[in-house]
């Protein structure tokens, strides 16, 4: 078998094997599970109260209230059920310690118009007051317009909100409705993609760095050329973010698809994943492969100039803030995908991957803007492969006590043909 | 299948690691180098393996380049030991050895082989990390040889290790040797170099300072050493002409003289003296010449 290929199982193999990697991988999937299991499990923890505990009780002028305000309550999700409590007050406080009602809430009458006070054990949660509060509220806003002699059909007019819809003129401009969507797939996007850069390029300068400290290295590099080590390197990590991916994909397709019914709406068309674009899709894969590249030769390439292991942090932590940077500017850029400085920016090649994917998912850009970008993107990552591999090449030779970017020159200079 | 070198050079910056270095080895030969500490014994062994480029001067074996196409032929013991410290000795040994173009199977018999012969089996399921420096270094040997290469180059292989050690890795060089590999192998230790090897170099700062064969170099060096012991107050032959260097000894005095028609006027100058125990001519240590030709940078 090629050197090529066993170089590159050997890193798949070895890192899918290590221990960070397995806790990660099963840490993440949990989440997945858990995440896709997010209502029924709310629901188990929430339901308990639902049936009796959110019975509230009732006390001071009930008799000409209690009915319109319950008749309010109903029309909110998630009722709330009221109880005229016969009792003093202190009675009333009693129960509600003693955990027979949830809270109560002492109605008063003046001039016709409501007020109210609410009990609870605790009010750090609001959900239940608020709900009383806005109930009570419409309430108090029928019972004056009713005062006012306003008729009930001028009155609706007053209280419905007003219908204000935004239209893009130009053709091929998303809807509303569209970019919304847009913006949730590109934010989850975005994500992925900005972790995957930052763990698995880690992962290959960790890769370089444990065989440079561990001086392995030297066999290594004279039984195989350092290029090909680090190609294999680089593509022996992509290997495993790729089987990584999938199987939190299929994961997380199993799993919504166990819970369909609970997540039709919910979270998952927030982020506008049920119409996924192939358009996008395809830019995405497209992106997300050069970003990687990009970042992963700059690893491996950083990765080789430490004599120590502890000394790879420091080194690759300037790589990390540019891809924080790129990921910063993608943040802003989803309020204003179609500003100056996101523009500019999606054609610097260590941003492109996040931002060009940003303005092609948001935006209706034409598609010599995103083959321009794709061509820098390209050329950037050839040029940088040529010196991450001259620089690989001499830098794993190099031993030093400090390691800093300065031996980028003499890594050069000790790889060069004379 | 002989190693060449022909006016190698290399220079790091303005230093010069290596100044015009010509060698050759031949097949089945053992070649020792030697030198002190930054001679350029490990940038001459990273040229010849083609990990660093010379700046001048050109390498070859079998009269072609070495490239990672040979890589097979070719086994290489560092001097900076280093092994992956987390995985098995097994896994680590079959990985090198198929990056050096040996199929799984036929490294997995030859490993149990050599675990035998260095009397360590049960390290075969052991990580790395967890043996001690002494076997680290045999699994490191082991990952040299273990492809049976044609030329193999070991650098420092006996830093480190106990008496016992050492003596089993040279029986396993030696008969490395027999099987008809070429072995350059540098050192320190004069006695190793003087033990295993016909053909020798001394480096001092880049540049070869004695070469050749170990008996013409010792002949050609022409000092000898004389050991003399009496029962009676040597001191005064110091004062023959040809005496370089004197030495008092509990039992009389070690000399060193320019050849041997020395020794004769030494003898003389004894002679009717009182009881002479014993009167030795001994052919110079590689450490005299080491000391002599390398030496003065060093002291």
């Amino acid at each position: 078998m090629n050197k090529f290929w066993i170089m590159l199982s050997h890193t798949y193999m070895n890192r899918l094997k290590s221990k960070s990697f397995l806790i990660t991988t099963g840490v993440t999937l949990l989440l997945i599970i858990g995440l896709a299991n997010f209502q029924t499990i709310t629901e188990k923890f929430t339901g308990g109260e639902e049936g009796n505990g959110k019975e509230v009780a009732v006390i001071g002028d009930t008799d000409n209230l209690i009915a319109p305000l319950q008749n309010q309550l109903d029309r909110q999700e998630g009722s709330v059920k009221l109880t005229a409590f016969e009792g003093s007050k202190q009675e009333a406080e009693q129960a509600v310690q003693d955990e027979v009602y949830q809270a109560f809430v002492e109605l008063k009458e003046e001039n016709e118009i409501p007020s109210a006070t609410f009990y609870a054990n605790q009010i750090a949660n609001t959900t239940l007051s608020n709900k009383i509060r806005d109930a009570l509220q419409q309430l108090k806003v029928m019972i004056a317009a009713d005062k006012a002699d306003i008729e009930p059909a001028i009155f609706q007019q007053i209280s419905s909100p007003v219908h204000f819809d935004t239209i893009a003129l130009e053709e091929n401009a998303m809807t509303e409705e569209e970019l919304s969507e847009a913006r949730g797939l590109v934010y989850v996007m975005l994500f992925v993609m900005y972790f995957a850069v930052l763990m698995y390029g880690n992962m290959i300068a960790m890769e370089v760095a444990t065989e440079k400290s561990s001086r392995v290295m030297e066999i290594l590099i004279s039984s195989a050329s350092p290029v090909a080590q680090m190609f294999a390197k680089i593509i022996g990590v992509a290997l495993l973010g790729l089987s990584q991916l999938i199987l939190f994909m299929v994961v997380g397709y199993q799993a919504v698809k166990m819970n369909q019914d609970a997540l039709t709406g919910g979270i998952f068309e927030y982020f506008g994943l049920d119409n996924l674009k192939i358009s996008l899709f395809v830019y995405l894969v497209v992106f997300f492969i050069l970003g990687y590249l990009l970042y992963a030769t700059l690893a491996a390439m950083l990765g080789s100039l430490v004599s120590r292991i502890e000394d790879a942090q420091q080194l690759i932590a300037p790589m990390t803030l540019v891809i924080v940077a790129a990921f910063m500017i993608a943040m802003f850029g989803l309020n204003a995908p179609d500003s100056g400085f996101v523009t500019v920016t999606s054609y610097i090649p260590f941003f492109t991957p996040m931002l060009m994917f940003l303005r092609v998912g948001m935006l209706d850009i034409p598609f010599w803007e995103v083959g321009l970008s794709i061509g820098i993107l390209i050329l950037t990552i050839i040029i940088l492969a040529i010196i991450g591999a001259r620089i690989y090449s001499g830098g794993v030779l190099m031993y030093g006590k400090s390691s800093s970017l300065k031996d980028i020159k003499a890594a050069m200079q000790l790889s060069k043909k004379e | 299948m002989t190693l060449q070198l022909h006016q190698v050079t290399k220079r790091f910056g303005n230093s010069l690691a290596v100044d015009h270095l010509s060698l050759i080895i031949p097949e089945n030969e053992m070649f020792g180098f030697l030198g002190g500490n930054g001679a350029g014994k490990t940038t001459t062994f990273r040229m010849i393996l083609g990990l660093l480029n010379p700046s001048g001067g050109s390498i070859s074996w079998n009269e072609e380049t070495i490239s990672y196409e040979k890589s097979h032929l070719i086994g290489y013991l560092p001097e900076e030991r280093g092994l992956y410290p987390k995985l098995k000795v097994k896994d680590q040994l079959v990985y090198l050895a198929r990056l050096r173009g040996m199929d799984k199977k036929f490294a997995l018999t030859q490993l149990d082989g050599w675990l035998e012969r260095f009397n360590i089996p049960e390290y075969k399921e052991k990580k790395v990390e967890e043996l001690s420096k002494g076997n680290q270094q045999k699994i490191q040997f082991i990952s040299a040889v273990i492809h049976k290469p044609e030329l193999l180059i070991l650098d420092e292989p006996f830093s480190g290790l106990d008496p016992v050690n050492v003596e089993q890795l040279k029986k396993a060089v030696i008969d490395l040797k027999e099987q008809g590999t070429t072995i350059v192998f540098s050192s320190h230790r004069m006695e190793h170099v003087e033990e295993l090897c016909e053909h020798l170099c001394i480096l001092q700062i880049g540049r070869p300072v004695v070469q050749g064969k170990l008996k013409e170099i010792k002949r050609s060096f022409g000092k000898k050493n004389l050991r003399i012991h009496a029962d009676f107050d040597v001191a005064h032959v110091k004062e023959v002409p040809g005496v370089v260097k004197y030495k008092h000894t509990g039992e009389g005095c070690e000399l060193q003289i320019e050849n041997e028609s020395v020794a004769q006027r030494v003898f003389d100058t004894l002679h009717g003296k009182g009881f002479v125990r014993l009167f030795e001519l001994e052919e110079p240590t590689l450490n005299d010449i080491f000391i002599e030709k390398a030496g003065a940078s060093y002291e």
